[in-house]
Parts: structure tokens; sequence; C-alpha cells
């Protein structure tokens, strides 16, 4: 069986994110190192503000390949995680209510988040950077197996 | 309405407020309190005037509370229509309450002192659910007029008709109050305040013999204040073993068919009712002090909220199976609500060797087991707590490994329930056991549902 991932637009997002964060810190460091300490001291902000925005960009790169999920017979399946992995394990059964959000960001790429919520509070089942279409239809996806296999607590 | 022949109606579908001397027991303690305070600080050193105003402003807001309880009586109503408890209530903010019976988890009844001292008592229904008023309180109502209700909130419950008289319990098990009193002093923070005066007196006694002058001055006032400080957290420690032994006291359990019937409290009495099938997990665990003498606490977990953010109400939460019990009673009493889970794990159910980098304080504890209907999981470090699991109330399973983790070829895997309080927690697995566990226990739990469906 094969993950499903997110939409590519999720790591378009994430990388626009960066882009523009990289760049106000590019601009705070470089001008505060450069009145503290003249040319050098604004090319080692410059440089530090890059390797920063590389690193971060590494790292947010490994987190989007990360992101999957599974809808298996009876339970969905996420998994996420770079350094640290984690797979979630939800039986249709146990759902409580689904939830789709949409922050500024991913208005702007069309993109929503689907959360599961269960019972449990600790339940972290969540599905980031999904067309808004997929989303909503997932959402109704879930909500009927999640009627059809609904259980007492 | 008269009191006793109130309630019947109520159950059969017509509206009813609680007891007449429900606002005395509501405020009696509080404006009681607040009299006494005022009047001591009236009578003090004031100039005439001063007191008049004082009395008023005191015998004003007494007077603010009374009204404001016996208001809150007139507009609380509440009865039994069908498969609902409905309670109505607010006078500014109306509220109307909807309990449906078949979601009900627990079925309390408390009795605090000043209720008691009246004959009545209170009546919890506890359901599942994440918002602040998932809790039906009649507060108060005529101890005959609690135990009808509770009866026939259980019996509807259950699906039986409300007729059904409560059936009777068998009892299952005591709790020895000295012991009770004993294992609440056993606390490990003692341990740490007897070191704390320990540590002071010695200062005191070697002070003298410093020869006196200014080092001994500094000496003998960190003595003095180390054993203030031990002895503020004697007395902290005292209010808080008064406080189990308080609420705990003439613990018993009582084995009925409709679920277990607990009863306790000194002072406050409560008796709740666990219906069976609404367990989510019984944990067992044996503080380090307790284990020279064999003790166990074996702990219930159900699916309600905390009731309130107040002081010790997470304590009077904690259903227990027993505060204190012998290791052998306490394996027991966990086979009885979770019939073929061991209470305690043997070596074999034990992760990987090398588990011990990841884990070097707790790896001889860590162990997992499983059936076709329970899940048990041992971690701990000082202490051993086994959690059992019924597979049926699985809500979700986590799967979980760090760089230190997946550099072992380990992994962690959690078990949620509905219950607000522990995890199941089979730590360090081998990460293809791990794996495979998530899946099988997945379709067991599928399987353990459809059976108890």
């Amino acid at each position: 069986m094969q993950y499903r991932r997110p939409s590519p637009r999720l790591w378009l997002a994430r990388q626009t994110v960066i882009a523009l964060t990289s760049l106000v810190l590019l601009a705070i460091l470089g001008v505060s190192g450069g009145l503290i300490g003249g040319l050098p001291g604004g090319l080692v902000g410059i440089g530090a503000s890059l390797a920063l925005a590389v690193t971060s960009w590494f790292l947010e790169r490994g987190r989007y390949r990360s992101w999957g999920y599974l809808e298996r017979d009876a339970d969905l399946v996420v998994r996420r995680g770079l350094l640290f992995h984690r797979l979630t394990v939800v039986p249709f059964g146990r759902m409580q209510f689904v939830d789709v959000t949409a922050g500024p960001v991913d208005r702007l790429f069309d993109l929503a988040t689907v959360q599961l919520h269960t019972a449990a509070a600790a339940t972290d089942a969540r599905i980031p950077g999904l067309r808004s279409s997929d989303a909503a239809q997932l959402r109704d996806r879930l909500a009927t197996l999640g009627e059809a296999r609904a259980s007492g607590l | 309405m008269p009191p006793g022949s109130s309630q019947a109606p109520a159950l059969a579908g017509t509206w009813c407020r609680l007891h007449p001397l429900s606002p005395v027991v509501r405020i009696g303690v509080t404006v009681g309190a607040a009299l006494v305070a005022g009047l001591s600080w009236v009578s003090g050193d004031h100039s005439a005037s001063g007191r008049t105003v004082d009395t008023l402003v005191i015998g004003g807001l007494a007077l603010l509370g009374v009204v404001a309880a016996v208001i809150s009586w007139l507009v609380t109503r509440w009865r039994v229509v069908g498969d609902e408890l409905q309670i109505d209530t607010g006078l500014v903010y109306r509220q109307s309450l909807r309990f449906p019976l078949r979601r009900i988890q627990a079925v309390d009844v408390v009795a605090p002192l000043t209720a008691r001292v009246f004959g009545l008592a209170e009546v919890r229904v506890v359901s599942a659910g994440t918002g602040h008023h998932q809790h039906g309180r009649l507060a108060y109502l005529s101890n005959q007029d609690a135990a009808a209700v509770r009866a026939q909130l259980l019996a509807l419950a259950h699906g039986l008709a409300a007729e059904t008289p409560e059936p009777p319990a068998l009892p299952l098990f005591r709790v020895d109050n000295g012991r009770l009193i004993a294992a609440s002093l056993l606390r490990g923070a003692w341990v740490l305040v007897l070191v704390l005066v320990a540590v002071g007196v010695t200062l005191a006694a070697l002070d003298p013999a410093a020869a006196g002058g200014a080092a001994g001055q500094s000496g003998s006032d960190a003595a003095t204040s180390l054993i203030s400080g031990a002895l503020t957290g004697l007395l902290a420690l005292g209010l808080d073993a008064a406080r189990s032994v308080n609420g705990d006291f003439d613990f018993t359990i009582g084995q009925a068919p409709d679920g277990l019937r607990l009863h306790r409290g000194l002072l406050q009495k409560r008796h709740e009712t666990i219906p069976y099938g609404r367990i989510q997990a019984v944990r067992l665990i044996q503080p380090l002090l307790w284990r020279p003498f064999g003790w166990a606490r074996v702990e219930l977990d159900v699916a309600r909220q905390p009731e309130g953010r107040r002081q010790g109400e997470a304590r009077q939460l904690a259903h227990l199976l027993a505060p204190v019990a012998t290791l052998d009673q306490a394996r027991w009493l966990v086979a009885q609500v979770a019939p073929g889970a061991p209470a305690t794990l043997s070596r074999s159910g034990a992760p990987p060797r090398r588990a011990w980098f990841r884990a070097p304080f707790s790896y001889h504890y860590l162990s997992t087991w499983h059936d076709d209907r329970w899940l048990v999981t041992q971690t701990g470090r000082v202490r051993p707590a086994t959690v059992i699991v019924p597979l049926e109330k699985v809500q979700s399973i986590r799967l979980s490994s760090g760089p230190l983790l997946r550099s072992l070829h380990l992994a962690d895997l959690r078990i949620d329930t509905a219950g607000r309080r522990w995890v199941a927690a089979a730590l360090c697995r081998d990460a293809d056991e791990a794996t495979a566990l998530v899946g099988r226990l997945g379709d067991l739990a599928w399987k353990a549902r459809r059976v108890s469906w």
C-alpha cells in the first residue's frame, strides 16, 4: 500500500514562507552586522542568515517529504517527522469529529489541513497541505466512514 | 412541594425543583464563615460609625448570598424524560442541559459534611465530553431521593425499565483504614523533608562548637531557615495526607450487576457507580516506599473531564479501585475488572537488551503483553506502573522514534484511550516488532469492538 502525500503546493508554500522570513532576517542581520562591524560584519551577518535559510530549507524539505497518510479498511494511518518519526493509527470508528482548517498562507495557496479528533486528547492525527477540494472530500469520506463504524466510548 | 414526594414526578417526566433546603446547604458554610469573620472584625477596635457601616456591608453581602442561592434554587428545575436527564437552570443566563442516559459514564452521589447534617446529597451525572458543563449536578436531594435517582438513571442507562430497583451489591473489597493512614504517610516527599530537618538539626548542633562569631551566627541562621522550611513542608504534607485519608476513609467496593459501587469518605461521603464496560484503563502502581510492605494502588480511568481547576478536585476525580492494598489483593482486584489480564508482567515481554542504552534507569521495568482482549504495558523508574487497556477501548495508536531510538533500531508505542490520564506505553520495542504490533493491535482492536457490540 502506498502512502498518499500532501499536495506539492505545500512545498511551494513552505518555500515561500522560508524565502520571506530569510529576506527579513537577511536585512536585519546584514544591516545590524554592518553597523557594528563595518563591511566584514555585514558580510558575516549576511552569511549567517544565508546559512540559516539553507538549513531550514533542507529541514523543511525533509519534513515535507515525511508527511504521508493512508486510508486502510478500518483505520487511517498518518506518518510524519524528519528527526522524530511518528506514526498515528486512528480507527474510523473512534473519530469524534474532523476539522478542516486553513491559515492565511494556506488560503493563498488553496491548501487546507485536515485534523482528526478522537475522545483521547493525546491523539495527534493531522494531515496538512491538502488541496482544499481534496481536504473537503477527505473530510466527507472520513465522516461517512466514521459514522458507519462508530462505536460507543 | 413537600420533599420526598417531589422526586417521583420528576422521574416520571414532570419538572421539579431540588430539595428546599439546598440553598441553605449551598451557602451555609460560606455565609456562616463570613458572618463569624465579619463579626469578630466588627467587634474589634473601630469607631461606632465605622462599626455600623461594616455591619451593614457584611450583612448586605450575606443577604446577597442568601438571595442568590434562593433564586438559583427557584430557577433550577429537572426531570427525566424518555432517555434524557434534563436540567434547566440560570436566571440571567438560562442554561438547558440534556444528558442522554445511554452516554452516561458514571453516576456519583456526593454528600459533603454540611449536606449530611440535613440528610441531603448531591447526584452527579458524568458523561464523556470536553465542554465545561459536562456534569449534570443535582444539588441537593434528600438521601432516599438521591439513591432512587441514581438507581433509576443507571437502570435507564442500561436500557432497563425505569422502575428496576437498584440491584444489591456484592461486597468485593474493603480497604483497611490503618493501612490507609500508614500508606498516606509513606510518601516520597517525607524523606526529603526529614533529610532537610536532619541537616538543619545537625547544623544547629554543630553551631555552638564552631566557637560563635559571625560565621556561627550565619550558620545558625541557615539552620533556622532550613528547619522552618522543613516545618512548612511537613505541614503541607500532613494536610495532604489528611486530605487523602479523609477522601478514601472506609473505602469499600461492591460488585453489582450494573457496575462497580465505590463508597468512601470520612467527612464527605461519596458513592460512585462505574458501569461495566465504561472502564477505559486500569493502572497498578507500587510506590517506592510502599514496596517493603508489599503494597500497591489500583486506579481506574473512565472517560470524563476534570470537574474543575480547584485544588483537591483532581484527586477526587481519580477513580480508585483501591487506595492501598497488598499486591495479592491488587492482583485479585485487577482480575475482577480485567479477567485474563496479568496485573504484573514477567520479563518475557521485556524489550531487547540494547534498549538499556536508551532507558538505563527504567529498563528493568519495561515490559509489554497482549492477547486479543487486553493490552498490558509496564513502565517506571522508581515505581513500576502497569497499565491495562481493553483493546476495544483503543482510540489511537502512536508509533514514534527519535534519532537515538532509530540508531538502536527501536521504537516507542503508545496506545491512547478516552480516559485522559494515562496512556499505555510500550517503550523501546524492536522497530520491526513495533511496526508489526501497530498493525496487529489495530486489527485486534477492530475485532474486539465488533465483539463488544
